[in-house]
């Protein structure tokens, strides 16, 4: 029944009755490409640029806090504080992945496609989501793991280096947090707009726009004022929940954030809360048009 | 009991009284009754005429204001999911990212509608192949011509091997070349493949061609429903279409005394016999104009939905 070689056999069109997967791997295969995308891997070079310079960025600070750790014993950057001295390259970051998961699917017109698909609307929105979240928390938590090697090598005896390793784990969380809240902000901002320049821009715009706001208020002479100031801008209010968290007897008061540290909790959680619903919202009205 | 137990099980898609409006002012969709059975459908209307609406309420995108709908025997506004993870969709306008190869457009597509990685991967090529792209296919779509980058729409419709495809105005923007070649893939889809279409187009003469049934809608009303058999050939017509000097030809047939019609850039000429086709081309080669095209088109069909449009138009 062997064919001669070097004839091609058109077999024709192959109907198909294998496995179909069900809603949770679909999510997982858009959540894992669009984490690459979050990368620019798999894309072209001009698209890796940028992504990967902040990722060397931040791996350079890493790899220095991590070796004076390991060489001195001094402690330069605590884990917690991390993300907050590298704050503005996350806003960076969030700039270029976000505009680069959502925009560019706006601007394509591909979405379409998605939603004539056993995809839902908010599915769709969540795993972008999750993928940008992923990203930050990969490469800040990155740079905490580096540090955390460094002081494993400088301090002594298990139990110093299991007391290290739960300081890193809770910086990570706090990582985490940061990775959330600009997250959802930035993925809600590009997912309205179709030009990725323009939403990176406006992404950009919405982090700084609050900070007169909360200059603002520390100019008022009134030191609740102070303590309430950092609720109004992204940057500073994750900041304020980490020094609640952290620094639950702060000694710089007249910066502090007083006895308002739920409150500021309770914001954050009703960010994030308000973002990923107006994200839900917006691709149900998406994929009407 | 519901509309898809009252049908047979052959249905393939059916709606009753089917009605959509935007806020109360626009009517989309008016009181739309049909049934159709598996084959290549015509959807007919001019643009605006609801197609896209219907369509959208087909895949459980929209829902109808009033009115039933079945798809596959299953009512989209119950169960989208179901009737979407069945059907491919081809949409109208360009809707392909510039910077991924139709490889791995189509291999995420296809995950997207729940094919595992490996198989979305070879029935991705697979389904590039039959739509004739087959070495092009790690080229960044961007790169393609209007031509290729249908094609790709519709391979991505195929990948997850669906039992309905609705197709968009599949042959927009494509040369009459072009048109031809796409109107005979969906026809081998139809045939060969043994996977129903719909195909939306606002010209009546070039789906006709290819279709079972055929379904004309203006302003969101039915007009007629009906297989093309029962609409039976009675004389067939020449179509001929030159790049420029439609009138001059025109005049000039008339000259000849064939009794020829405009149907848009398009004129018509009843075949009466073979010596027809030598007088136009004479014709044409006399006045040396650029022929642009000369086929047979049935002609009973058109006649049927032109009387009708017209006295809405």
């Amino acid at each position: 029944m062997s064919s001669p070689a070097g004839v091609i056999h058109d077999i024709g069109y192959q109907r198909y009755e294998g496995e179909r997967l069900g809603r949770g791997d679909v999510f997982l295969a858009l959540y894992a490409a669009s984490l690459r995308t979050a990368f620019g891997l798999g894309r072209s070079f001009k698209a890796k640029i940028f992504p990967w310079i902040i990722v060397g960025v931040v791996a350079i600070v890493g790899i220095v806090i991590m070796a004076i750790r390991a060489q001195t014993g001094e402690v330069v950057i605590k884990y917690a504080e991390l993300p907050e001295v590298l704050g503005t390259l996350m806003v960076l970051f969030v700039a270029i992945a976000a505009p680069e998961l959502v925009s560019r699917d706006l601007h394509s017109g591909v979405l379409p496609l998605y939603f004539s698909r056993p995809l839902r609307p908010a599915d769709y929105a969540l795993a972008k989501l999750s993928a940008l979240v992923t990203a930050i928390v990969l490469v800040w938590g990155g740079a905490q793991v580096l540090v955390f090697i460094g002081a494993a090598f400088s301090v002594k005896g298990f139990g110093n280096v299991m007391n290290e390793l739960a300081d890193a784990g809770l910086g990570v969380v706090y990582t985490a947090l940061y990775a959330v809240v600009f997250g959802s902000i930035a993925i809600l901002v590009a997912s309205l707009l179709k030009r990725r320049a323009v939403a990176a821009a406006a992404i950009v715009g919405s982090f700084l726009i609050t900070g007169p706001i909360v200059a603002m208020f520390y100019i008022l002479p009134s030191e609740t004022a102070h303590q309430l100031a950092q609720l109004f801008n992204p940057a500073s209010l994750v900041g304020g929940v980490g020094d609640w968290l952290f620094e639950p007897s702060s000694s710089n008061e007249e910066l502090g954030i007083g006895p308002f540290g739920p409150l500021y909790a309770l914001v954050a959680l009703g960010l994030i809360a308000l973002c990923v619903t107006l994200l839900i919202a917006r691709y149900r009205k998406v994929s009407k048009s | 009991m519901t509309l898809g137990h009252t049908l047979s099980r052959v249905t393939l898609i059916a709606t009753e009284s089917l009605t959509k409006t935007y806020g109360g002012r626009v009517t989309a969709l008016s009181d739309l009754t049909v049934s159709v059975e598996p084959g290549i459908i015509g959807l007919v209307g001019a643009n605006g005429a609801g197609k896209s609406t219907l369509i959208k309420i087909l895949l459980g995108l929209l829902p109808p204001t009033s009115g039933r709908v079945h798809v596959l025997g299953l009512d989209p506004t119950v169960d989208p999911m179901g009737v979407r993870a069945r059907v491919g969709y081809m949409p109208e306008h360009d809707s392909l990212p510039p910077d991924l190869s139709a490889a791995e457009l189509v291999t995420h597509l296809g995950r997207m509608s729940g094919l595992p990685k490996t198989t979305a991967r070879e029935r991705a090529s697979e389904a590039l192949r039959h739509v004739g792209l087959y070495e092009e296919r790690y080229r960044q779509v961007g790169g393609y011509s209007t031509g290729m980058k249908q094609r790709v729409k519709l391979a991505q419709a195929l990948v997850h091997d669906p039992d309905l495809l609705l197709l968009d105005e599949p042959t927009n923007g494509l040369d009459p070349a072009g048109r031809d070649a796409m109107l005979a893939l969906v026809q081998r889809i139809g045939t060969e493949f043994g996977i129903s279409v719909v195909v939306c187009s606002h010209l009546l003469g070039e789906v006709e061609r290819i279709c079972d049934h055929l379904i004309a809608i203006d302003g969101g009303k039915l007009l007629r429903s009906d297989n093309v058999s029962a609409m039976t050939t009675s004389t067939d017509v020449l179509v001929v279409e030159v790049s420029e000097g439609s009138e001059e030809l025109e005049q000039r047939l008339l000259e000849m005394r064939l009794p020829v019609t405009r149907d848009g850039h398009a004129l018509l000429v009843p075949l009466e016999d073979d010596l027809t086709y030598d007088r136009i081309l004479t014709a044409v080669a006399d006045l040396d104009l650029p022929l642009h095209r000369l086929d047979q088109r049935r002609h009973r069909v058109a006649e049927l939905f032109a009387d009708r449009e017209a006295a809405h138009v």
